[in-house]
């Protein structure tokens, strides 16, 4: 989510020359400890606050408000012709694990599975690794199998998808395009099975999909305001987009 | 007048000198700054975790050894393809091809070397990898067999042009007294010119391979970027060392142990062309002593 922080910080720079944002990485909880400690204005989180940690914050005088700011959703995607149209969340973790190694051990054709991801330093990457492979398990230290394709670009994903019958790969739902499938996911076998699309992600029906949201120490005022009103308004969310996000108006 | 003069050439010399200087201050400099920033990493990570199979920098796995396999495979792969392509292109434009033809092929040779790698990258992802992939029944088109090709397609240019200059400059007489010991072109060209161009051409094939081994851009479009280890490693993807730095460092921590690693790996590398670079004098040293003692 810091990508998206970073680059609201510098598009608002055009628009508001006087107000100037500056914007730190380190994680959730890093954000969110710095506001309890009264350190910063807003705290970007990409998971709600936990009530323990809406209690610490409201000990120390900070009253959290929660915006929600944008969607975040990956889709799974197969060549237009793989006849595979859904997978479990266990089944995608043994695909990209390597347990599964070829199509027809989870009912495709008798073909092997090249695996196609995003660089380490994606922030797609690692949520797809903890809530995909590992299942939103913080104990489990499964990783991504090794000879897994780690392309540097969303363009390189979807064309090697888009072109290859045997790949299999991931991204943010802004930057999947037709010439790929998109498969239908479920988080346990019995179903439903879900479609990725802005509305699934934002309703929480499709599994892979969260919200971004940034707190606030009471209701927003002054600057702050103004700022996270224009994070909610049409020139806001069309950077959401384009960071492959999805906008949430 | 004359001490004008004087105090004019004092100043030129003082200046090339400079420079001459220069170039060695840089990459002094350069070497210092990689072993400040990646030395630590050496105690950040256990010898042992360094040797490992895996590279995954989440979960702090620095094995190098994938990458350094990654390098070597695309690298060697590279050689193989444009040695013997780019000298006998160089002993045809050089030694075969008629005058108005040779006007014409080394210029366009020399252009190819102006593209620059992304086009290059490019290029090989969208058609060389796909055609890679049918022909050979591969899993993948993208491996380290693509890009031994495109480097392969970047180091040519180098070696032709270099080594045709080098075969250019062999004296007409030699040519001429073999011919007339009766010698016929063939041998002409495989026993006397080439062997007295040796020291340009391995010069050119040195330059060639540099080019490759430093080569990232390209690289990182098309050989999937995989750290893995494999004895068939050419036909499957692999991951380079330049890749690695290029794709990691822009999001890295600074001051991190990732961001130690990767300067070791900077240093890994800077070794290894340093080594090539000074197996490559020494084989010309060792050459022109030769030649010297031939001739005397």
């Amino acid at each position: 989510m810091v990508n998206l922080a970073l680059a609201w910080a510098e598009a608002y720079a055009e628009v508001q020359p006087t107000v100037s944002i500056s914007v730190s990485g380190g994680g959730s909880g890093t954000g969110i400890t710095a506001l309890t400690d009264k350190t910063i204005q807003i705290a970007n989180a990409s998971r709600a606050m936990k009530q323990e940690e809406i209690e610490t914050a409201q000990a120390n005088g900070v009253d959290p408000k929660e915006i929600t700011v944008a969607g975040d959703a990956i889709a799974v995607i197969v060549h237009p012709d793989n006849p595979i149209d859904q997978l479990t969340l266990q089944q995608v973790s043994d695909i990209f694990s390597g347990k599964i190694n070829n199509w027809k051990e989870i009912g495709g054709e008798d073909r092997p599975i090249v695996r196609v991801s995003r660089e380490t330093n994606s922030g797609t990457h690692v949520f797809f690794l903890e809530s995909v492979i590992r299942l939103g398990r913080n104990d489990d230290k499964t990783i991504f199998s090794a000879d897994t394709l780690l392309l540097p670009s969303s363009e390189g994903i979807t064309s090697e998808v888009g072109q290859n019958l045997n790949a299999i790969g991931y991204d943010g739902l802004g930057y999947i395009t037709p010439a790929v499938k998109m498969l239908n996911l479920a988080a346990n076998p019995a179903g439903p099975f879900v479609g990725p699309s802005k509305e699934t992600a934002l309703n929480g029906t499709y599994p892979i999909a969260r919200d971004l949201y940034m707190y606030t120490d009471g209701e927003p005022t002054g600057w702050v305001k103004e700022y996270l009103d224009w994070i909610l308004s049409a020139e806001g969310q069309e950077i959401v987009a384009k960071l492959g996000f999805v906008p949430i108006s | 007048m004359a001490k004008r003069r004087k105090l004019f050439e004092t100043i030129i010399q003082f200046l090339i000198r400079a420079c001459g200087y220069s170039t060695v201050l840089f990459v002094a400099a350069i070497f210092i700054f990689l072993l400040q920033a990646g030395l630590p990493a050496l105690f950040e990570a256990s010898p042992a975790s360094l040797l490992g199979l895996r590279w995954y920098p989440i979960e702090s796995l620095y094995g190098l050894l994938p990458l350094l396999f990654g390098s070597l495979v695309v690298t060697i792969g590279a050689a193989v393809f444009s040695i013997p392509l780019g000298v006998a292109t160089a002993l045809f434009i050089a030694e075969v091809a008629p005058r108005w033809m040779r006007e014409v092929l080394k210029p366009f040779v020399e252009i190819l070397a102006g593209l620059p790698s992304v086009v290059l990258g490019f290029l090989g992802f969208l058609v060389l990898a796909p055609l890679i992939r049918t022909t050979l029944n591969l899993p993948t088109g993208l491996t380290a067999l693509t890009g031994s090709i495109l480097l392969a397609a970047m180091a040519l240019p180098t070696i032709v042009s270099v080594a045709e200059d080098a075969l250019d400059a062999v004296p007409k007489s030699y040519r001429d007294g073999a011919l007339a010991l009766g010698a016929t072109k063939w041998q002409t060209i495989w026993r006397v010119t080439l062997p007295a161009a040796r020291s340009g051409v391995l010069t050119a094939v040195m330059l060639g391979i540099g080019r490759a081994i430093g080569e990232t851009m390209a690289v990182m479009m098309v050989t999937g970027n995989a750290p893995q280890i494999r004895w068939d490693g050419l036909f499957f993807p692999a991951r380079t060392m330049t890749a690695t730095i290029a794709a990691e460092m822009g999001e890295v921590a600074g001051g991190s142990a990732h961001y130690h690693m990767l300067f070791l790996v900077a240093i890994l590398l800077f070794l290894i062309s340093f080594l090539v670079n000074i197996i490559a004098s020494s084989m010309l040293f060792r050459a022109k002593k030769r030649a010297e003692r031939m001739l005397s």
